[in-house]
């Protein structure tokens, strides 16, 4: 039991890492990613939604009949984005200012409803626990990554911080001559941005 | 059946405790939400545009009927009379709407500022309407008789290179303000006589 646990975890954080991995869930990956701070934070509230709505929805599988099932899960899933909205607006506001309309579109991402469907309805409680986590934070370094690549390039620097508990402030790594190459922090940058990051991931083998 | 009525038992369950456990998370967070807007957007923002008054406006501000809407009205002080009143306006952008707050100076019918708070508009672009203090300085002083355009609409603002849309949003949202001015002035007037002893 202990193993399967350490395995449902692992596995969403290197071997089926959904952006890179499995390629699901691109609209935030493409939408926020603009600074690491933003990848970071949106990524920990995918986390939030899908560790509580596989938990739900994993202890309530003998209940919900299998012809609502997607209907089940969705009210379980609107429920969970609806509060991660509004803890961010009373306590992390001006995250909340930059992730905006994407916090509401976690309800529809399909890496939240799929893990729900393909794993938490089938298994239970614990190794739903360790398949949300896992997932979630494998979803979060790939955001992170990919906001802290844009935001250097785009911008030369990295800073932020995650709810005022963390913070970094890397200044100008390409000197005082770099020219902030903007293209990185608009939509197509980050198309190519992540097609770049893919290419590196497919390099490395997934074993 | 059976089927049937557990289907609905079930989907009627889930969605009265979602719904009543919601309604209860917003009511709690609903106080601490308007205060951020207030601290972290708006607060900054007038406080800017009013630096040089000698009250705080966002201390001295007061609620007004506007029709059916309820609008908030941050009162300035300047040499020891309370002239200058901020309204707030809102315009579409190109991303979303794009929010400010517009400082109108009542004994010169002139602007005495205008911020952007909130919008959701490009980086680099759009987002300079707020980032870049020149493009709010333009409107400092004007006045308010005739309605304010960007320059290629035969206005008198220069728009924010590459973000002519986002320009032409806060000048209609600046339009916007002070038309809810005019409307509301006598009321104004009457609320902020007694302020800035």
């Amino acid at each position: 039991m202990a193993k399967s646990f350490a395995s449902e975890f692992t596995k969403g954080l290197w071997k089926e890492v959904p952006p890179f991995r499995l390629v699901l869930g691109l609209c935030p990956v493409l939408g926020v990613t603009t600074s690491m701070k933003n990848g970071i934070g949106m990524g920990l509230a995918t986390t939030f939604v899908l560790l509580c709505s596989n938990i739900l929805v994993s202890l309530l599988r003998k209940v919900i009949p299998a012809k609502v099932r997607i209907a089940c899960f969705i009210i379980i899933i609107a429920t969970f984005v609806i509060v991660v909205e509004q803890m961010m607006q009373a306590f992390a506001y001006t995250l909340f200012l930059d992730l905006g309309v994407f916090i509401p579109l976690i309800v529809v991402n399909c890496v939240v409803l799929g893990r729900a469907e393909a794993f938490a309805s089938k298994n239970g409680v614990l190794k739903s626990t360790a398949d949300g986590l896992g997932i979630g934070l494998g979803f979060t370094w790939a955001l992170g990554l990919l906001g802290a690549v844009r935001e250097l390039i785009g911008t030369g620097s990295l800073k932020g911080d995650v709810f005022g508990l963390i913070h970094w402030d890397v200044p100008n790594i390409f000197g005082a001559a770099f020219e902030p190459f903007g293209f990185a922090v608009q939509a197509p940058g980050a198309f190519v941005i992540l097609g770049l990051l893919l290419c590196a991931m497919n390099l490395i083998p997934s074993k | 059946m059976g089927e049937m009525i557990k289907m609905v038992v079930v989907l009627t369950i889930l969605s009265v405790i979602s719904g009543g456990g919601l309604k209860g998370l917003e009511e709690w967070a609903k106080p601490k939400i308007e205060n951020n807007v207030m601290n972290l957007v708006k607060g900054p923002a007038i406080r800017q545009i009013l630096e040089a008054a000698d009250n705080d406006p966002v201390e001295d501000r007061f609620k007004i009927q506007d029709g059916e809407e309820e609008r908030n009205i941050f009162v300035g002080v300047f040499g020891g009379t309370a002239d200058t009143v901020v309204v707030e306006a809102s315009a579409n952008g190109y991303g979303d709407k794009v929010a400010m707050v517009v400082a109108i100076n009542m004994a010169e019918d002139s602007l005495r500022g205008m911020a952007v708070t909130t919008h959701k508009e490009t980086p680099g672009l759009g987002a300079m309407a707020k980032d870049n203090p020149s493009f709010a300085a333009q409107f400092v002083g004007k006045n308010i008789g005739s309605p304010f355009g960007v320059t290629t609409d035969g206005g008198q603002i220069s728009a924010l290179s590459g973000a002519t849309i986002t320009s032409r949003a806060v000048c209609i949202g600046v339009n916007q303000a002070v038309e809810t001015y005019n409307r509301l002035k006598p009321q104004l007037e009457e609320q902020i006589k007694g302020m800035g002893k």
